[in-house]
């Protein structure tokens, strides 16, 4: 059996080799590194899936500079060493031009030294905690003043007074309160109508702020009973960095307590319309969402988008892409924008080479996407509109609120000063 | 036949060795073998010497554990914080302590982080934390006679406790992005082909030993009761032994084993965090025993190698139909090669056999069947 194996992997070497050799003249190398399998396969797929939608737009249009995408896709399994792994085989064996991909923060830093180490380019576009800027990532990702603050503009102008922050125990939710905190201050919001409580180190200096539980946690009771006396005096609301599947009961703990999202709404930073196709959308209805792009949002650049992938979707070939029940979300539309903003990059400057594509992205590039128009910057983060949405019972939002050109900052912590000086 | 066999492997091992130690380096120095294919295998190194342990657990001692992932992370992370206290200020924040540390609002290392800036003090400790998770889980579990799935189902418990403890943040130990963009070790770049290529051959060296411990250990006194144990512990108890004790040992070596592969696997795969101990690993890991053959010592470092090498391989050949093809695999080892891929021959020849006498093999698999 191993020989045949062996056999068949020389047979599969041999063909691709052939294969190469004669596209290699006009195509460039373009990887994808998302999860195929695991427990982010659910999120990642669709991302794989609209990135080889929009390569083969582009290539349908003429390629990059005149050459033709040629996907390489690896699935790095939801394995963090094993997304390392497949980085430094898409740059260091495939010599990709660019690579797509990474979903969790922990994928992104276990891929970073070898970007770094390669001088590869990365474009990375989930929502994410910032304090990091690295030359060889391109964030299109939402920064935390691109979603989680743009809410709290929001909630205070609808009179809220009282915020509780809840999170899944891991980097993005922590780095995410913290920043909140120190905004929520800084806009007269007193520290004790902040929920969720506080860790304090020996110097009385807040480290950590709100409630965290782990992954994969069922059991919100307390919680619950917790925000319920929180929110007994009124205008309360809650700011959950929840993630996944966790979702599922809190919300159910949440309606079953008798909590509902006029008396005190959940803003959830993790919840897109994808993410409906898991959650059940009727127990979330009215409940707020914020996202740089939704699918509800009426253009004629989104309308194209929309139908464009539905009707890709429908005639693609590809091993494994679901074709029912697709939606558009966020983290698709800027894997989307990256593309686009990578080949505008490569055309100004005339070449593939990294060093070159980052100065023409840094010098500030523009595309029209589905969410608008979006400006790449100098700090390799985009400049884009943040939506308010509320969701609706068949998984979609209703936007309420748009905020425009809103600038990317990855460095937020210490930034905000308290409104009142405290002593 | 035995001594023939053992002839054979043994030349099998002598050859794998020089190529591991000597040829493939060399090779790669002269820019024949890529900087790549050096860094997967010197993966599956370490997954053939976890393997060993687990194989020596579970084949040689019959105690299926599904803790041996929390030893190799264990190894892992004292590595780990070893290599993050060398980035020195280079990190995001250009402060002296680690990142993640920053960003939890430290200024000064915490305390138990301080001893680790020395590599001998983080080495000894790859050594002593698993040995001493090991030897008290295992005096408390054997002291109470617990076996069989009762065992296996404990160490799941006790990895998958530890797991949820590393992924809280306020461990101290990066939570759940655990440690990441490593720079220097013994003052080389960490990531240069040099040093990689040092750390493949320390990792090659420590294989080849582990293996040669074993081999030894299992044609001692010692090694005979250990089977003796996975045979009938009672009869063992009965004879005067205390198998307890035996059991103990070996437990405690495994460990040892797993947590200095963990050690040699961080610097070179560049991330250690929580979901290496996640229970899933533990699996993956008795599967590699059992295809490449359990009770063999050269057989779990066949099986790490040829599954990790065909999943390097399929995830990017055949992105979205890898898993299909490795659960093939599973199924059609476990149905139809029960000494797995080490013991093919052997099963290739009793086939033969069973032509001509169809009761020469009765016994044969009535002895291969777990």
């Amino acid at each position: 059996m191993f020989q045949s194996l062996k056999k068949s992997i020389l047979a599969a070497g041999i063909a691709t080799v052939a294969v190469l050799s004669v596209q290699a003249q006009d195509t460039v190398k373009v990887g994808i590194l998302h999860s195929l399998s695991g427990t982010m396969a659910i999120s990642e797929t669709s991302l794989r899936d609209v990135l080889l939608f929009t390569f083969d737009e582009i290539n349908a249009k003429g390629g990059v500079a005149g050459k033709k995408i040629e996907p390489v896709v690896v699935d790095g399994a939801s394995n963090w060493p094993l997304f390392a792994e497949k980085a430094k085989q898409l740059l260091e064996q495939d010599k990709c031009a660019v690579v797509f991909g990474c979903w969790t923060s922990v994928s992104r830093k276990s891929v970073l030294p070898v970007f770094e180490k390669n001088n590869g380019l990365l474009f990375y576009p989930v929502q994410y905690e910032g304090e990091e800027e690295s030359k060889n990532v391109f964030y299109t990702a939402e920064a935390v003043n691109q979603q989680a603050t743009p809410s709290i503009d929001y909630l205070l102008a609808q009179g809220k007074k009282k915020f509780y922050l809840l999170g899944s125990d891991y980097v993005y939710p922590q780095t995410t309160n913290l920043v909140l905190l120190e905004y929520l201050l800084s806009k007269g919001v007193p520290i004790e109508n902040i929920g969720g409580g506080f860790k304090k180190d020996e110097s009385g200096k807040v480290i950590s702020a709100g409630k965290y539980t782990p992954f994969g946690h069922t059991d919100y009771q307390q919680i619950i009973a917790e925000i319920k006396q929180f929110s007994a005096g009124g205008k309360a609301c809650v700011v959950s960095t929840l993630n996944g599947d966790t979702n599922v009961p809190f919300f159910k703990e949440y309606a079953a307590a008798g909590l509902t999202a006029e008396k005190c709404p959940v803003v959830s930073f993790s919840i897109s319309e994808d993410e409906f196709r898991a959650l059940p959308a009727k127990q979330l209805v009215g409940q707020l969402g914020c996202w740089t792009y939704f699918q509800s949002i009426k253009s004629p650049a989104n309308k194209a988008f929309v139908d464009n992938f539905q009707g890709w979707l429908k005639q693609t070939t590809v091993d494994g892409v679901k074709k029912e029940g697709r939606v558009t979300c966020s983290p698709m539309v800027l894997s989307y924008d990256g593309v686009y903003l990578w080949k505008a990059a490569v055309e100004k400057a005339g070449s593939f080479e990294v060093d070159k594509v980052r100065e023409a992205l840094q010098s500030g590039l523009s595309f029209n996407g589905p969410g608008g128009k979006v400006t790449s910057q100098k700090n390799m983060h985009l400049t884009k509109n943040v939506f308010i949405g509320e969701t609706k019972a068949d998984g979609q939002f209703k936007i309420l609120k748009q905020y425009d050109g809103v600038f990317g900052e990855p460095w937020l912590k210490g930034t905000f000063k308290p409104k009142v000086a405290t002593k | 036949m035995k001594s023939n066999r053992n002839k054979i492997e043994l030349i099998i091992v002598a050859i794998a060795a020089v190529i591991l130690i000597v040829l493939l380096p060399a090779l790669n120095a002269a820019g024949v073998v890529s900087n790549f294919t050096m860094s997967v295998w010197g993966k599956y190194l370490c997954y053939a010497i976890l393997a060993i342990s687990v194989d020596l657990l579970w084949g040689y001692t019959g105690l299926l554990s599904l803790g041996q992932s929390l030893f190799f992370a264990l190894g892992g992370y004292m590595m780990g914080m070893h290599l993050m206290r060398m980035i020195g200020d280079l990190g995001q924040y250009k402060k002296p302590i680690p990142d993640f540390l920053v960003f939890l609002g430290w200024e000064q290392l915490p305390a138990f982080w301080v001893p680790f800036s020395s590599l001998v003090f983080s080495m000894l400790m790859v050594i002593a934390l698993p040995a001493i998770v090991a030897t008290g889980f295992g005096y408390l579990a054997f002291r109470s006679r617990i076996k069989g799935v009762y065992f296996s189902i404990l160490t799941q418990a006790l990895t998958y406790g530890a797991a949820l403890m590393f992924f809280r943040n306020d461990m101290l130990l990066g939570g759940n992005n655990g440690f990441t963009d490593f720079k220097f070790l013994l003052g080389a770049d960490v990531r240069a082909a040099g040093t990689q290529r040092g750390l493949f051959i320390a990792t090659a060296i420590v294989l080849i030993a582990v293996y040669g411990f074993c081999r030894w250990l299992t044609t001692t006194k010692f090694g005979l009761v250990q089977r003796a144990v996975r045979d009938s512990e009672t009869r063992v108890l009965f004879s005067g032994y205390a198998a307890a004790n035996y059991k103990l040992f070996v437990f405690v070596i495994c460990a040892i084993i797993a947590g200095v592969a963990g050690a040699l696997y961080v610097p070179q795969v560049g991330i250690i965090n929580p979901s290496e101990m996640q229970t899933d690993k533990s699996l993956e890991i008795i599967v590699w025993v059992a295809v490449g053959g359990r009770g063999t010592l050269l057989g779990p470092v066949v099986g790490a190698v040829v599954i990790n090498a065909l999943k390097s391989w399929a995830t990017r050949a055949y992105p979205d139909l890898w898993l299909l093809m490795l659960g093939g695999l599973f199924i059609l080892v476990v149905l139809f090669m029960p000494k797995g891929i080490v013991g093919l021959p052997a099963q290739i020849r009793g086939l033969l056999k069973r032509k001509q006498t169809p009761s020469a093999l009765a016994t044969d698999t009535a002895a291969a069947t777990p």
